[in-house]
C-alpha cells in the first residue's frame, strides 16, 4: 500500500533511483514481454509451414531446413552441419537416415558415403517466411466477400447500438417516470446472462422469424445490450439538469434536447461503447458460426474457421487470417484511442 | 420510427437472402485437408457440364457439421446436400433419391455395402454414398523402433505385445510415451471389440458394459498411469470432445500411434523425411484383431426445393471415374465396390511411407469383425462413444474410480435412451 | 488540442445528412410530444431498445423456463412433451451436496464449483493486478500511451484467439517448456494438471482483460485532484495513509464499475477457456457457460430441457448477486451525495 501511494507522490526531478522506480521498470517490462510477447510469437508461427509449426522444440523464427542439389541424386538433399571424428565441423548432406546412423555425402565430393551418428548432426537452417499460408487462403477462400460481410454486421450492429443504447440511457438517466426503476432492474439484472446461456431459444426465435442464414440474425440479438445502457445512463447522470431545463425554457423539443444537447456531451462515453461493440461484433463467433452457413453469409471469423476439420486442422491458414482480421480492429484502437481515457474517466464518475 | 426503418430494412433483407434460384444446389462440406480443393474442382467441372444447375459449396467447420446441423435439419432448414459423419443418427432427414437416379441399380451394386449406414433402420431407401470409407489402425514409428534394437510385432501381435514393445522403445529412447489413441469413443472401440466387447443388446438398444469391454478400459487406464500410453490428448478436454494425438508422433515423440487410414496424408506432408513410419492395422486381442470402419458421406436432404438437380449432382459426383479421381487425390479409400474391385487406384502421392500405409489399410480391412461392421449403421453408436470418451477421460484425470466410471457409463447411455423417448 | 483538425472538419460534413434526418425525425417526434407531455416521451426513448431487448433477451429468458419444463431430446419446443420439475429434480438429485461425485447430473455440480471459486479468485486477482498496473502507469512515464496500448491491447482480440495463443504456449510442446527447457528445466505437461490448468485460466482471462479495468482505474486517478496529495505531503502524512484516506475514496465509483464488470465477464467466461482447456483435463476448468452450451447445444447427449433448468438456476443466481451490488453501489451513492 505504501509502495502505492508513493507511485502517486512520486514528483519529477528525480532524486537518485528509489526501489519503487525499479518495481515500475520491472513491472513494465514483464507486461511488454507478458502482453506483447505472444502475439508477436503469434504474428510470427503464422508464417511458419505446417511442419515447422508442429515441431518441438518450437523455435521463434520461421525457418525452413536449407536443401541441396547433389549430383547424383534426383531430389534435393538436406543439409547438416555434422561433427567429424575429428572433432571438426562440415556441412552435409543426408542421403538417407538408418536408425541411429546417417548417411551423409559432402555435396562438393559426392562419391564418397559418411556415416554419422544422428546426435552428431544438427539442421542447417535459414529464416524464410511462407507467404503461402496467406496467399493460398486468398485464392481459394472469398475473402473481400467475408470483409465485406464482417464490416457490415460490425458497423450496422454498431451504430444501432449506440442509438438504441443512448435513446434508452437518456430515458433512463433524465425521466422521472412509473417503472423507471423497473425498467433499470430488468436491464441490469440480465447484465450478467451471457448469450451461450440463452442459445436454444434465441435459436428458435431467430429461426422463427426467418433470421435464419440472414446477416440480420447475427446483427439484432447483440444490440440491445444492457452493458451499454449501463455505461452510457452512468455517464449521462453527470449531466446537469440544469441544461436540460433551460432547453425546455426554449421550447426545444425533447428529440432536439436528446440530439443536441445530451448525444454531443456523451461523445466520449458513446466512443468508448463505440470501440467495444466494434471488438466484441468483429470477434463475434459462436452465434455466427450457428446462424450463418452459407457461404456468402460467412463473417471473417466464421470464414477462417472451415480450417478446422473432423480430424485435422489447418493451423497455418488459421494463424495466418487471425492475423489478417486483426489488423482492422487494432486500426479502428489507434485511430479511437484519444477518446479511451476521457470517456472511460467519465463512466466511473458520478 | 427507428425501430420501423429497423424492421424494414430487416424484411428487405431477409426478401433478398432467402431468394434462392430455381436451379441452385447447396452442399455443406467440411475439410480435414485437401478434399475442399478437389470438391471445388470436381463442382466446376459439373458445372461446366450441366450448365443448368448451380452448385454452391459451402465450406463449413467440422463442428457446424456436428452441432448445428441435427438443429437445422430438426427445423426443415439446412443444405441440399452434405457431408456428414452421424449419418445413421440423422437419417430421418435424407431425401431417397431411388426414385430420382438415373440407376438405382448402379448405387446399389456400388454403394450397397454402406447403405445401411445411412437410412432409416429397415427401409430400402438410397440416401447417399460414402464419400471415403476409413478404417482405424495404427502407425509405428519405425526409425525408433530400429534404434531401440526393438523388432517391430508381427501382424498378428496383440495389444499387449505392441505395448510391451513400445514401451522397451520408449525406455531406450527416452520418449514421454509409448503409444497414444486419439481421444474418441470411435477410436477406443476398435481394442474393445477385439477384445469382445458388444455394444448391441438383444432388442437392439444399448447393453451394459460387457466383460471385453471392461477388461481393455481396465488395461487401457492402467497403462495411461504407468506412462506407456499418452495421457494428454486424453485429459485435456472435457465431455466427449475429440482430439488426436496426430501431432505427438509426427514430433517422433511416440513409438505407437492409433488412428486411422484419414491420417495417412497428413502424416505424409508433416513427417515428410523425418523418419521412417509404417501402418500396422490393428492389434489382436483374445476375439478379433478388428480396426473399427467409419466415414463421411455425401447424403441429400429431404428439405432440398429442387429434388430433381440434387439427384443430378449425386449421380455425376457417384461416377465411377469421379469417385476413382477423388480418392485418387485425397489419398481417401473409396467406398465404391467397383473402384474397390477393379483396384489400380493410382494415389497422387509419390511418398512410399504413404503408399505402402495406404496398401496396409486394403489389406486389413479384411480381418475387420462382423461387429465392428454393424456398428456404423447402429443408431445408439455415438450416444455409447460419447459416454465411453467422456466418463474414461475424467477417470484418467483422477476425478473418477474405474468402477465408478463403468457404472456412469451404462447410467449416461440409459439416461440418454430413456430421453430419447424409444 | 487543436479544435478544428482534418478529421473534424472532415465529420461535420459526413454529419450533414445525418443532422437532416434528425431534423425530419423531429416533425413526428413534437406531434407525439404534444400528445403525450414531456414525461410521455420517455417511453418513446426507451421503446426501441426495450423492444430489441424483450425480443432477443427476454424473450428467450421466458422461453427457457418452458423449455427447463419440457422433456425429450427434440430441439423445437412443438415437439417436446411437458415433464413438470423433472429436469430440476433430476439437477437437484444428490446424496451429498458438498461432493458433485454423488450427484446425479455430476457435470453440473462440479461446474457449479469451478465457476464459483474461478469468480472469487480472478475478480480478486484481477482488481489486484489492475490497481497496481493503474497506479504505475499514473506515474511521470515517458511515452505513457505506449505503456497503456501495451496493456490495453489483448482486450482487441478475440476469446478465441486468446485461447489459441495460450494453448500454443502452454501445451506440452509449447514455448513456455521451451524456455524452460533452456534452463534444463524438464518439459511438463502443464495442461494435463488439474492445478496449473485451473491457475492458467485464472492467468489467462486476467491477461485479456486486465487492460480494460486498468484503463478504468486509471482514468479515476487521474482525476484526482494534485492538491489533495500536496496538501498531505505537506501535513506529512504515511504514505499508506494517504493512500487509505484520499487515494481508495475518490477511486470508489471506479472501483465499483470494475468490480460489476470484471464480475459480469468472470461469469460468463467462455470461449477462451473452451478453446485453451476444453474444461479438461477431466471437468477440472469445466465452466458453467460450457456446461450449459454442451448440454443444449452441442453435446452428443444433448438435452435442451436439462441445459435451459441449469440456466434459469445460473440466471437466478446472477440476479441476486446484481441487485447486491447494486444495492451496495447506490448506498454509496447517497453517502457521496450527503
Amino acid at each position: 500500500m505504501g509502495v502505492a501511494s508513493r507511485f502517486i507522490l512520486r514528483r519529477r526531478g528525480g532524486k537518485s533511483w528509489h526501489w519503487t522506480d525499479v518495481v515500475t521498470w520491472v513491472w513494465l517490462l514483464g507486461g511488454l514481454i507478458i502482453m506483447f510477447g505472444p502475439a508477436v510469437w503469434l504474428a510470427f508461427s503464422s508464417f511458419k509451414t505446417p511442419a515447422a509449426l508442429a515441431e518441438f522444440p518450437p523455435s521463434i523464427l520461421p525457418y525452413v531446413t536449407s536443401q541441396a542439389t547433389v549430383q547424383g541424386y534426383d531430389k534435393p538433399l538436406q543439409l547438416f552441419e555434422a561433427k567429424m571424428p575429428d572433432g571438426s565441423t562440415k556441412v552435409l548432406a543426408e542421403v538417407r537416415r538408418i536408425g541411429l546412423v546417417a548417411q551423409m555425402v559432402d555435396p562438393k565430393a559426392p562419391g564418397e558415403i559418411v556415416r554419422v551418428n544422428i546426435g552428431d548432426r544438427t539442421p542447417v537452417r535459414s529464416v524464410s517466411f511462407a507467404t503461402e499460408n496467406y496467399t493460398t487462403p486468398f485464392t481459394q477462400f472469398d475473402f473481400l466477400r467475408y470483409l465485406w460481410n464482417s464490416v457490415f454486421v460490425t458497423v450496422t450492429a454498431t451504430l444501432i447500438t449506440l442509438i438504441v443504447n443512448s435513446m434508452a440511457a437518456f430515458a433512463l438517466s433524465k425521466y422521472e417516470f412509473r417503472g423507471r426503476s423497473l425498467a433499470m432492474l430488468i436491464i441490469l439484472a440480465t447484465l450478467m446472462v451471457p448469450l451461450s446461456v440463452i442459445m436454444v431459444p434465441l435459436y428458435s426465435i431467430i429461426s422463427s422469424l426467418g433470421l435464419f442464414n440472414n446477416l440480420w440474425g447475427v446483427i439484432l440479438p447483440t444490440v440491445a445490450t444492457p452493458t451499454g445502457v449501463f455505461i452510457l445512463r452512468q455517464y449521462m447522470l453527470t449531466i446537469p439538469d440544469e441544461l436540460i431545463d433551460a432547453a425546455r425554457m426554449d421550447k426545444a423539443s425533447e428529440w432536439q434536447i436528446y440530439w443536441r444537447i445530451v448525444l454531443p456531451l456523451t461523445a466520449p462515453a458513446l466512443a468508448v461503447l463505440a470501440i467495444f461493440s466494434v471488438v466484441w461484433r468483429w470477434n463475434d463467433f459462436l452465434w455466427p458460426l450457428i446462424v450463418l452457413s452459407r457461404r456468402e453469409l460467412y463473417t471473417l471469423q466464421v470464414g477462417l474457421s472451415i480450417y478446422s476439420g473432423e480430424l485435422n486442422v489447418q493451423w497455418h491458414f488459421i494463424l495466418a487470417m487471425t492475423v489478417v482480421t486483426m489488423i482492422p480492429v487494432v486500426l479502428v484502437f489507434i485511430f479511437l484511442q484519444r477518446f479511451i481515457t476521457t470517456g472511460i474517466a467519465g463512466t466511473g464518475l458520478k | 420510427m427507428k425501430t420501423k426503418s429497423l424492421l424494414a430494412g430487416a424484411a428487405l433483407a431477409l426478401l433478398v437472402s432467402t431468394a434462392a434460384h430455381a436451379g441452385d444446389v447447396r452442399i455443406m462440406w467440411y475439410s480435414d485437408g485437401v478434399e475442399g480443393d478437389v470438391m471445388k474442382d470436381l463442382v466446376g467441372r459439373f458445372m461446366k457440364e450441366n450448365p443448368g444447375i448451380n452448385v454452391i459449396l459451402d465450406n463449413v467447420a467440422y463442428s457446424v457439421i456436428k452441432d448445428q446441423l441435427p438443429v437445422q435439419l430438426e427445423a426443415g432448414n439446412g443444405p441440399d446436400i452434405a457431408r456428414v459423419t452421424a449419418i445413421k443418427d440423422l437419417s430421418r432427414h435424407w431425401l431417397d433419391l431411388r426414385p430420382l437416379v438415373k440407376d438405382a441399380k448402379y448405387w446399389d451394386d456400388n454403394f450397397g455395402a454402406q447403405a445401411d449406414w445411412m437410412r432409416p433402420d429397415g427401409s430400402k431407401q438410397i440416401s447417399g454414398f460414402m464419400t471415403q470409407i476409413t478404417l482405424t489402425g495404427g502407425y509405428a514409428n519405425k526409425t525408433l523402433f530400429d534404434q531401440a534394437g526393438v523388432p517391430l510385432p508381427g501382424p498378428k501381435a496383440t495389444w499387449e505385445e505392441w505395448a510391451a514393445a513400445s514401451k522397451k522403445v520408449k525406455d531406450s529412447q527416452k520418449l514421454p510415451f509409448a503409444m497414444a489413441i486419439d481421444r474418441s469413443g470411435h477410436r477406443l472401440t476398435a481394442p474393445l471389440l477385439s477384445y469382445g466387447a458388444n455394444y448391441v443388446g438383444k432388442d437392439g438398444k444399448p447393453a451394459p458394459l460387457d466383460k471385453g469391454a471392461k477388461d481393455f478400459l481396465t488395461k487401457f487406464v492402467g497403462w495411461v498411469g504407468e506412462g506407456s500410453f499418452a495421457k494428454d490428448v486424453w485429459v485435456s478436454a472435457a465431455g466427449s470432445t475429440y482430439r488426436a494425438a496426430a501431432e505427438d508422433f509426427i514430433n517422433g515423440q511416440l513409438a505407437f500411434y492409433y488412428s486411422g487410414s484419414w491420417q495417412v496424408a497428413n502424416l505424409t506432408t508433416k513427417i515428410g523425411n523425418s523418419f521412417d513410419w509404417v501402418a500396422t492395422g490393428s492389434p489382436c486381442g483374445p476375439a478379433a484383431c478388428t480396426g473399427m470402419p467409419g466415414g463421411a458421406a455425401l447424403v441429400a436432404v429431404k428439405y432440398a426445393k429442387n429434388p430433381k438437380d440434387v439427384a443430378t449432382v449425386m449421380d455425376w459426383f457417384a461416377q465411377e471415374k469421379v469417385v476413382k479421381e477423388f480418392s485418387e487425390r485425397t489419398l481417401f479409400l473409396p467406398g465404391h465396390k467397383g473402384v474397390v474391385d477393379k483396384g489400380g487406384l493410382d494415389f497422387k502421392t509419390d511418398n512410399a511411407f504413404a503408399k505402402a500405409a495406404l496398401t496396409k489399410y486394403v489389406e486389413a480391412s479384411k480381418t475387420t469383425s462382423d461387429t465392428a461392421l454393424k456398428l456404423p449403421g447402429w443408431r445408439w453408436s455415438d450416444t455409447v462413444y460419447a459416454a465411453i470418451v467422456t466418463r474414461v477421460g475424467q477417470t484418467l484425470a483422477g476425478e473418477l474410480k474405474l468402477d465408478d466410471a463403468f457404472t456412469r457409463i451404462d447410467a449416461d447411455i440409459a439416461q440418454k435412451v430413456k430421453d430419447s423417448g424409444l | 488540442m487543436s479544435t478544428t483538425s482534418l478529421t473534424d472538419r472532415l465529420g461535420s460534413l459526413l454529419m450533414a445528412p445525418v443532422h437532416l434526418l434528425m431534423r425530419i425525425i423531429d416533425i413526428p417526434l413534437r406531434a407525439v410530444q404534444k400528445a403525450t407531455g414531456i414525461g410521455g416521451m420517455a417511453a418513446v426513448f426507451l421503446a426501441p431498445n426495450m423492444l430489441i431487448f424483450g425480443i432477443f433477451v427476454l424473450l428467450p429468458l421466458v422461453i427457457n423456463f418452458v423449455y427447463s419444463m419440457t422433456g425429450g431430446t427434440a430441439f423445437f419446443l412443438s415437439e417436446r412433451n411437458f415433464v413438470g420439475a423433472e429436469q430440476y429434480q433430476r439437477l437437484f438429485t444428490c446424496t451429498n451436496y458438498l461432493d458433485p461425485m454423488s450427484c446425479q447430473e455430476d457435470a453440473f455440480w462440479t461446474a457449479v464449483g469451478n465457476t464459483f471459486w474461478f469468480v472469487v479468485l480472478q475478480v480478486t486477482l484481477m482488481i489486484g493486478v489492475s490497481l497496481i498496473t493503474a497506479l504505475i502507469l499514473n506515474r511521470d512515464l515517458a511515452a505513457r500511451s505506449f505503456w497503456r496500448a501495451v496493456f490495453f491491447f489483448p482486450v482487441l482480440l478475440s476469446p478465441v484467439v486468446v485461447g489459441l495463443i495460450w494453448k500454443w504456449i502452454l501445451q506440452r510442446q509449447g514455448l513456455l517448456n521451451f524456455g524452460l527447457y533452456q534452463f534444463g528445466i524438464e518439459p511438463y505437461t502443464w495442461l494435463t494438471d488439474r492445478n496449473w490448468t485451473f491457475i492458467a485460466t485464472i492467468g489467462v482471462s486476467i491477461w485479456a482483460h486486465m487492460g480494460l479495468y486498468t484503463l478504468i482505474l486509471l482514468a479515476g486517478l487521474q482525476a484526482i485532484p494534485k492538491d489533495l496529495y500536496e496538501a498531505a505531503e505537506m501535513d506529512g502524512t504515511k504514505p499508506a495513509r494517504v493512500f487509505r484516506r484520499i487515494t481508495l475514496p475518490l477511486l470508489a465509483p471506479n472501483l465499483l464499475v470494475v468490480v460489476v464488470l470484471a464480475l459480469i465477464k468472470a461469469v460468463q467466461i467462455f470461449d477462451e477457456v473452451y478453446v485453451l482447456t476444453g474444461g479438461g483435463p477431466g471437468t477440472s476448468t469445466l465452466y458453467l457457460t460450457q456446461y450449459i452450451y454442451e448440454t443444449g447445444f452441442a453435446s452428443a447427449l444433448r438435452n435442451p430441457g436439462l441445459a435451459a433448468a441449469a440456466s434459469i438456476l445460473m440466471g437466478l443466481v446472477l440476479v441476486v448477486l446484481t441487485l447486491i451490488q447494486l444495492g451496495i453501489g447506490q448506498r454509496g451513492e447517497k453517502k457521496g451525495k450527503r
